[in-house]
């Protein structure tokens, strides 16, 4: 008997000290330190980032008053609306065509760029960052005013040519065209960017390589360019679409949706119901409505990469 | 397969040349090395036989034909870089035969002709691996996997040892000879570094300054250095200069070193230097194996003399030896057994009949 208390009481000092040791270990483990580092940023992320995200999901459940727990019934309710299903469509047009040209644009000019040089490509990398620094809401305006259907420097200029005048926002496909424009001029400028470094991180050796393989201009940039680009484009092009779909200050401040909702976005369009019609719960509902399509993307294009990043 | 020549060739850089006029030949499956130091134009030359420069002045001919604006692919050649070049995102299959899907081979003819490359060059495991799963030595035997397998008129290699360790360049030095004499191929190939030039090469181009200091075989560049660069770029340890002059004493010309020290020249030397100023300054270039410990007997041209030894470094099958004389450091090689340490003093002799005279003001060897 009394031998089984003390080797209970024996494994019980034994048990306390190894947990001690324990502790001791996980706080030397680098992955415990780390982590404690990180806690104060992981902190703010949660209180700035999913406190307003799980606080709008809770927003979209409620009625109009807010008042009343609906479940899915504002997500029934746009289903029903033309509206909603148009909003969906222009998201994606504007969203998906903005992106596409802004790469492109982006692309060309990053080759230009990477082709002027060295002493002269800082100042042209400045000059071509200007639409991307100035606050898009101050730039907007200046394209509204270019925009003008009777005053502008557009249809004036456009005029000599026996053209217009253009409706440029106040027909709906030129305003979705016009919407476009301003985002790729906009936009194109950080493509321009984050290609150019990437072109930069290509050694020179393998144009050459490729070039003595027979490659023209066209093959090299698709055998060698592009391929060792692939994992820039891919993030910045998510980059660019998660932004580009959320955008709400150049369609606000351009066309503020009009003309008869044409150019209504999600997020001008959860403004417009939510704040405008007073109806938070329903704005709330909208704006969540990009959240999935956005996650679909990013996992396709996430996905893409570590699989070659394992590859590698 | 195809001879090339240089004509005159010029590169300039804005205001800098960096070649100067070159002129060579080099023949059908001919191995012709580039060395020189860094700088001296001869990767330059390589590009511009490449087409990956353009040419300032001057015709570059392969096959017999003026290359001078052919844009590199039309040139029908292989190069092997120093940093390997091979495309990241393409398995080593695909990196050999890229060239040759860009000029729509048929896949079989493809297929074998990668399988027969990897083959030679040992890389039949590797095929399906990408360039980062490849250690230094297997990345550069794909590059030249990539070179073989398009079957080019000549080969052009840039540096291709130098980011190998010392080892493994031994190894590849050997390969590639090895591939070389399989292939038959017309090679080009820059190196700074003298030994694998002379191990590889049937002829050497020495560069320097954007010009040829000479060129021959490895064997003529050694024992018959045209110029004091030459002399000194080849061989290690480099070749000794001490300062000199010729002087008649008793009918008989001597090479005089010091106030204290002069030795007799052998008598195919004398006649050789007899028509020599003798109040020209001079330089007697001596290489270290020509620097040993003094024989009890005496040989014709084999002079003796003591020396302080400052440092010592034994190699095992000798050991070089290090002092000074007249403010010039000499380097000699003597037998392990002769008891050389260092700062005692050990007596040397030199071998006359080896040696180079040089004029010290234009570095001529006469």
């Amino acid at each position: 008997m009394v031998d089984v208390a003390l080797q209970s009481s024996r494994t019980a000092t034994a048990q306390a000290g190894r947990k001690r040791a324990g502790l001791r270990n996980a706080l030397r483990r680098k992955s415990m330190s780390a982590f404690l580092m990180t806690l104060p940023l992981i902190l703010l992320i949660a209180v700035l980032v999913i406190y307003p995200a799980l606080y709008s999901l809770h927003l979209a459940t409620l009625n109009k008053a807010m008042t009343k727990f609906v479940g899915f019934g504002n997500f029934e309710f746009l289903f029903k609306r033309e509206t909603f299903w148009l909003v969906v469509k222009q998201s994606c047009i504007f969203a998906i065509s903005a992106v596409v040209f802004k790469a492109l644009i982006g692309f060309i000019v990053a080759h230009f760029v990477h082709n002027v040089p060295a002493n002269k490509q800082r100042k042209w990398r400045g000059m071509l960052l200007v639409p991307w620094v100035i606050p898009p809401a101050m730039s907007t305006l200046a394209w509204l005013w270019l925009f003008d259907p009777s005053y502008s420097a557009f249809n004036y200029t456009l005029s000599f040519f026996g053209l217009g005048p253009i409706p440029w926002t106040g027909d709906a496909m030129w305003a979705r065209f016009s919407v476009i424009l301003v985002n790729v001029w906009y936009g194109a400028p950080f493509f321009m960017i984050m290609y150019l470094a990437a072109l930069k991180s290509v050694p020179e050796q393998l144009y050459e390589a490729a070039a003595i393989d027979g490659a023209n201009w066209w093959q090299r940039i698709w055998y060698v360019t592009l391929p060792m680009m692939r994992n820039i484009i891919a993030i910045t092009t998510l980059f660019s679409l998660i932004v580009t779909f959320a955008n709400f200050d150049i369609v606000r401040i351009l066309t503020a949706g009009g003309p008869l909702d044409h150019t209504h976005i999600f997020a001008t369009w959860a403004f417009r119901v939510g704040i405008e019609g007073s109806d938070i719960p329903l704005g709330a509902s909208v704006s969540l409505f990009m959240v999935p399509i956005l996650a679909v993307a990013a996992i396709f294009i996430l996905r893409d990469i570590t699989k070659r990043g394992n590859e590698s | 397969m195809a001879d090339v020549s240089l004509r005159k060739v010029v590169k300039r850089y804005d205001e800098v040349e960096a070649v100067r006029g070159i002129d060579l030949d080099i023949a059908d499956h001919e191995f012709v090395v580039l060395v020189g130091p860094s700088g001296c134009g001869k990767s330059t030359t390589l590009r511009m036989i490449a087409g990956l420069e353009d040419i300032s002045d001057g015709d570059i001919m392969i096959g017999g034909d003026v290359v001078n604006d052919v844009p590199p692919k039309d040139r029908d050649i292989a190069m092997v870089f120093q940093n390997y070049a091979l495309y990241p995102h393409m398995t080593v299959a695909e990196n050999m035969s890229f060239g040759l899907r860009l000029k729509h081979y048929p896949k079989a003819e493809i297929k074998s002709r990668v399988t027969e490359a990897a083959r030679m060059l040992d890389i039949t495991d590797l095929i399906d691996r990408k360039p980062k799963q490849l250690s230094g030595g297997q990345r550069q035997r794909v590059a030249m996997g990539r070179a073989i397998v398009r079957n080019p008129k000549v080969f052009l290699f840039d540096e291709p040892l130098s980011n190998l360790d010392a080892k493994l360049r031994v190894q590849m030095r050997i390969e590639i000879k090895k591939v070389h004499q399989k292939v038959r191929t017309t090679t080009v190939y820059v190196t700074h570094d003298q030994v694998e030039a002379m191990t590889l090469a049937d002829r050497v181009v020495v560069m320097n300054h954007g010009r040829i200091e000479q060129i021959g075989t490895p064997n003529e560049l050694y024992h018959k250095p045209a110029t004091r660069f030459v002399a000194s770029f080849i061989g290690s340890p480099a070749m000794n200069f001490v300062p000199c002059r010729l002087e008649d004493v008793g009918g008989k010309l001597n090479v005089r070193l010091t106030d204290r020290l002069s030795f007799p020249l052998p008598p195919a030397r004398a006649a050789r230097y007899q028509g020599l100023s003798r109040t020209d300054k001079l330089l007697l270039g001596l290489r270290p194996e020509h620097v040993m410990e003094a024989r009890p007997h005496a040989e014709p041209g084999i002079e003796p003399f003591d020396a302080v030894l400052d440092v010592t470094e034994p190699m095992g099958m000798e050991t070089l030896v290090y002092f000074t004389l007249e403010g010039s450091q000499l380097c000699g090689r003597v037998n392990p057994n002769a008891g050389a340490q260092d700062g005692s003093p050990l007596r040397l002799a030199v071998d006359l009949n080896n040696m180079h005279l040089l004029n010290e003001v234009t570095g001529a060897v006469l």
